[in-house]
């Protein structure tokens, strides 16, 4: 017997059918059944009043956020641009990425992302969190100059305290010096 | 701890009277804080006194000790203990003074640093810093925790313990609060946290990045650097991060403010000449005034509570080093010998430095005194500790 069913079970349903009958005897209706013919009224459950043609009443399509691992309407663009050490000038290489996601910004009104800046583990902490905020900010600019709106971004900045790759070398240094678009 | 003072007074710290049946070895604590300023040297010291001996002097002088300490410790009925001590001078054969002070298991150890100060005071004329607290980030793995601990490094307690980053921790004046940056909203918001209670609240969580806070010597203004009109500039608000109002205007990042002692100006860093440089600029507003020139990238300044000194961070080629530069006019100074320093902080009596630095393979923290020569070790434990801030007199 599953708790999730919503039959009732056989002693219920006999129940009920002993309440019904005695509802129904005890029933002095005053109201007479008229004898003359009731015109059965036709009436459209779909398609002639609807917007789309054919499409039922009752549809209902389905939005499925775990699709593309969340990524929704974003599915499919890059998500990280790569800088220059000491440097939040967006490079030529950072098009496709911005182009992509500025597309789906301008296509998608309420869709946001956050827009997060990076350094590389060198330099005070304070003033890598301001360098990783003017590269978020260089990003945002430039996702709005694509076609994205103001308000669907936020630029904001972790500075050196969240490292893509672990490493004390140029390689590692490349890596980190970036920001990522996030969806929220 | 390396670095000998030009002279160290020699001075016997006997185990105080019962002190191995509590839970703190209090004469090890002022004797390690006596040597650990660099001014002090301990002598061989066996055995036990209590404040109440009449100790042979001739047998102290024949030890070559200049000074002697000695105390007791007593469990009273309601649980607290009574922690009393004397000082003598060995060379005059007299009594510099004795206290007796009362206190709860958990104030044993800041009982012991209390004793240490009082025979700095005395015998110095300097005020020691034994009794006050640094707080500090300690990282390790994916978890963060923001620490306060005895300016020893021991006794060390969490008062934040979180899965995200948390930097630039700042200690308010009267030491009840700590400021600090925390990104467990994903991104960066200056919170507020009472000390004792841990009560804490948001007080700068504009669009964008909130950080660098720092307090105004009254305890009422916080500066902080807000990225919310865009780039990183430097903003004044109430203590409750009410009344909000920009402080600098430049087209660079203006970042990481301290307020002066007497309140009147701001230090902080700003790279509007190019790379980073430590500027001034007065509290009211006004134009700001270019202090560092030596070096081409130079952060995170601090002033002593003095007024008198500017210490920062000077990077060269790839090395990250500490300096001083004294404020009255006088040529930049460096005082480490590690490659790695971040995050200078003055203790109260002005005469040492916090800071953090690498050290085989490990975040560490090291005090120095201003011209470097003394220098110590704070304890390391297992984790990567950071940004550390020593708190004011006064508990």
């Amino acid at each position: 017997m599953t708790s999730n069913s919503t039959s009732f079970r056989p002693t219920q349903k006999l129940l009920w059918a002993a309440l019904c009958a005695v509802a129904l005897a005890g029933c002095g209706s005053n109201v007479k059944l008229d004898d003359k013919n009731v015109p059965v009224e036709s009436r459209t459950v779909s398609g002639a009043d609807s917007n789309t043609s054919g499409a039922a009443q009752s549809q209902v399509t389905p939005v499925d956020l775990t699709k593309n691992g969340g990524a929704g309407v974003f599915a499919g663009t890059g998500k990280v641009v790569y800088f220059d050490f000491d440097s939040y000038t967006v490079r030529d290489d950072a098009r496709p990425v911005i182009d992509a996601n500025a597309k789906v910004l301008a296509a998608n009104k309420t869709a946001k992302l956050a827009v997060e800046g990076h350094t590389d583990e060198r330099g005070g902490r304070e003033y890598n969190l301001s360098l990783g905020q003017k590269r978020a900010e260089a990003v945002v600019r430039a996702l709005t100059l694509a076609g994205a709106t103001d308000g669907q971004l936020e630029p904001t900045s972790f500075g050196k305290e969240r490292p893509a790759v672990s490493g004390s070398d140029e390689a590692a240094y490349a890596k980190n010096r970036r920001v990522e678009l996030v969806t929220r | 701890m390396s670095g000998v003072g030009a002279s160290q007074v020699p001075i016997a710290v006997v185990g105080f009277r019962n002190e191995q049946a509590v839970p703190q070895p209090l004469s090890q604590i002022v004797r390690a804080d006596l040597e650990r300023s660099g001014l002090f040297r301990g002598v061989d010291a066996p055995g036990v006194l209590d404040e109440t001996a009449q100790p042979a002097m001739a047998d102290w002088r024949r030890r070559a000790a200049d000074a002697l300490v000695g105390g007791s410790v007593t469990r009273l009925a309601d649980g607290r203990y009574d922690v009393r001590f004397k000082l003598w001078d060995v060379v005059k054969g007299t009594e510099l003074g004795a206290q007796s002070t009362v206190v709860v298991a958990a104030d044993l150890r800041l009982a012991a640093h209390r004793i240490a100060d009082f025979i700095h005071e005395k015998l110095t004329g300097q005020k020691g810093v034994f009794s006050t607290r640094i707080a500090y980030v300690t990282r390790m793995g994916k978890r963060y925790t923001l620490n306060i601990a005895d300016a020893d490094g021991e006794g060390g307690q969490i008062a934040l313990n979180s899965a995200e980053p948390i930097i630039s921790p700042a200690w308010s004046p009267d030491g009840r609060e700590l400021a600090y940056v925390s990104f467990e909203t994903q991104k960066a918001v200056v919170y507020v946290q009472e000390v004792a209670s841990g009560k804490r609240r948001a007080v700068a969580n504009f669009r964008g990045s909130n950080s660098a806070p720092a307090w105004s010597p009254d305890g009422q203004t916080l500066a902080v650097t807000l990225s919310r009109d865009g780039g990183s500039q430097i903003y004044l608000m109430g203590r409750n991060g009410d009344n909000v109002r920009r402080l600098t205007q430049s087209i660079g990042i203006d970042t990481e403010p301290v307020f002066s002692p007497d309140g009147r100006s701001i230090y902080f860093v700003s790279d509007r000449s190019g790379g980073p440089q430590v500027y001034r600029i007065p509290a009211a507003g006004g134009a700001a005034e270019r202090i560092t020139f030596a070096g081409s990238y130079n952060i995170s300044p601090t002033i002593s509570p003095d007024g008198r000194t500017l210490a920062y961070v000077s990077r060269e080629s790839n090395a990250f080093r500490l300096y001083v530069q004294d404020l009255t006019g006088g040529t930049p100074m460096s005082v480490s010998d590690t490659s790695d320093d971040e995050s200078p902080s003055f203790a109260p009596n002005s005469r040492s430095i916090i800071y953090a630095s690498r050290a085989q393979g490990r975040d560490v923290l090291l005090t120095t005194s201003l011209d470097g020569k003394i220098k110590s070790r704070l304890v390391s434990s297992m984790a990567d500790v950071r940004e550390p801030v020593w708190g004011p007199y006064g508990r």
